[in-house]
């Protein structure tokens, strides 16, 4: 057994995890990052198509190249890493964690470390998530399993596909599977608008004239060995119309219906998660309520760009290094109001900058968001569109907040109208 | 007469696109210069940048990822595909390597978007 000791231990080696390992780094303190893979980079490494780091670098990458930049960083930076290792459990107590590992190189680890970061990501809703009904057969794969297939091992799923879900990852892989020739019926989609990007819709689909279906369910799949097709039905006010039920010959079925940060060694180790995002409650710092655990990224919540998940995790790390360096700051409750599906963090600290991310619950044109401390607004902004899957930033700063009271809740409530 | 969904932001304007000969295009429906941009684009000479893997003559990475580095016209997409089916990359490769130089006359390269075997791992 190999035994360590460092300032802070990081979980997962993907682009939450590296930035965040990296502004530990740069405040001088002692960090290692474990990975269960045999390279960092995680999700971005099976993500080969552009649209990342418009804001992170100014450039439009693919997930490959956006990881590298940090790879390359990491690399340089005295950070130990430990690769092909998975976590197994997180112990100890708020002065000291123990992180328990298990690797190819070294056999069972045990990493000593005041501040642990979960940076895990997160995982595929799949098909016991959505409940369809139908037979059990082969060819029934996640989104991102059959991206992983198609652009890390070289294997095509299937020929004649039916996507549910209008996730991104569902119609960038509607386009790749198009491209290589095999046939993309339809995309399946349960509300009445897409949930992937504009973007995405128009490329993916409209490029290849693939139909997208809005208010429509994939009712039964049907299929002994293998898929052998679908039954699609309308929804009509919200509820199937089965009269009207159709059946789409197929011999796959991809699966984009959203996605679960991946929270179990968290819940091991006892962290409260919250219920609006299933990932940890936060403070201002990005700590959990276990003190010395703190979390970024999609494991956090579910991010729609990588380069909000990197900012994330950068701030993190530098939290991680006030924590480490016993700075700290007074903090107050913030919490999702009208129209809010959620709000990270869910404390805000009037003395320092504050990135809020926020998920509205509805779809509008020339909303506006409000922050209210004790019933009156503090601060408004006007936005020319929101829709839930679209994540809204807002950055606040001392000078946004009036002088506030110690000994009060203080609470801030977040709203949409 | 065309209409497009812009993507410039995420937004959507219904972008109408009308052809008046001699290459004056008018788009209306967009609310910012950045759909007439768009628009104008996406019906003189709809480009993409294209994404893609090639196959290596490694067991442990099969494949390695890849990409245009600038737009392609939509026409050569599918021809592009194709004849990146039939190439292989020897390893150990490096990001940024230019695989295809000018693709059919294109003025698009083609580059590898990963390095492999991947840097900080000492075994294949």
């Amino acid at each position: 057994m190999l035994e360590k000791t460092y300032d802070a231990v990081v979980i997962g080696g993907g682009a939450a995890g590296m930035a965040a390992a990296l502004a530990v780094r740069e405040g001088g303190h002692s960090v290692a990052i474990v990975d269960r893979e045999a390279y960092f980079g995680g999700i971005l490494m099976q993500c080969i198509h552009n649209g990342f780091g418009i804001h992170e670098f100014g450039e439009d990458l693919t997930g490959p190249e956006f990881a590298e930049r940090f790879i390359s960083r990491v690399l340089g930076a005295g950070i130990d890493i430990y690769l092909d290792t998975t976590v197994m459990d997180i112990t100890g107590d708020e002065a000291s964690h123990v992180v328990t590992a298990c690797g190819k190189d070294y056999g069972v680890l045990r990493l000593e470390c005041r501040a642990v970061v979960l940076a895990m990501g997160c995982r595929e809703r799949n098909r016991g998530n959505v409940a369809i009904a139908g037979t059990r057969p082969a060819g029934v794969f996640t989104a991102g399993l059959a991206q992983r297939l198609m652009n890390l091992e070289g294997y095509l799923p299937g020929r004649r596909v039916v996507v549910i879900g209008s996730g991104d990852i569902g119609l960038i892989m509607a386009r790749r599977l198009t491209l290589v020739g095999a046939q993309v019926l339809a995309v399946v989609e349960i509300l009445p608008y897409p949930s992937g990007l504009a973007r995405n819709i128009s490329q993916c689909l409209k490029d290849f004239s693939i139909p997208l279906y809005l208010s429509h369910v994939v009712s039964k799949i049907t299929g002994k060995d293998r898929v052998d097709g679908v039954e699609v039905t309308p929804l009509v006010e919200g509820n199937p119309d089965y009269t009207k039920s159709f059946r789409l010959s197929c011999d796959t079925v991809l699966l984009s219906v959203g996605l679960i940060p991946e929270n179990e060694l968290s819940r091991k180790a006892g962290v409260p998660l919250n219920d609006d995002t299933g990932g940890p409650r936060i403070d201002a710092n990005l700590m959990s309520a276990s003190p010395g655990i703190f979390a970024c990224g999609n494991v956090l919540h579910v991010h729609d760009l990588v380069d909000y998940a990197a900012e994330e995790a950068r701030r993190c790390g530098e939290a991680v290094g006030r924590f480490l360096s016993g700075v700290s700051a007074k903090q107050f409750p913030l919490t999702a109001g009208a129209n809010v599906r959620s709000v990270v963090p869910n404390f805000y600290a009037p003395d320092r900058e504050n990135v809020l991310y926020i998920r509205s619950f509805i779809v509008k044109n020339d909303a506006i968001l409000s922050l209210q401390i004790g019933g009156s607004e503090i601060k408004k902004r006007k936005l020319a569109h929101i829709q839930p899957s679209e994540m809204i930033r807002l950055r606040l700063q001392p000078a946004d907040f009036p002088a506030l009271r110690d000994g009060r809740d203080n609470l801030m409530e977040v709203a949409i109208r | 007469m065309t209409e497009f969904v812009c993507i410039a932001c995420p937004i959507g304007c219904m972008l109408t696109v009308e052809l008046k000969g001699e290459g004056e295009v008018s788009v209306t429906g967009n609310r910012c210069p950045k759909g007439a941009v768009y628009g104008r684009d996406e019906m003189i000479s709809p480009t993409r940048v294209v994404t893609a893997v090639v196959r290596t003559d490694s067991q442990a990475f099969p494949y390695i990822p890849v990409r245009t580095d600038k737009p392609l016209p939509r026409a050569l997409i599918t021809d592009l595909i194709g004849d990146l089916t039939r190439l292989l990359v020897r390893l150990p490769a490096k990001r940024g390597s230019v695989l295809i130089e000018d693709y059919r006359g294109s003025g698009v390269n083609v580059m590898l978007t990963r390095t492999l075997p991947p840097e900080g791992v000492s075994r294949e």
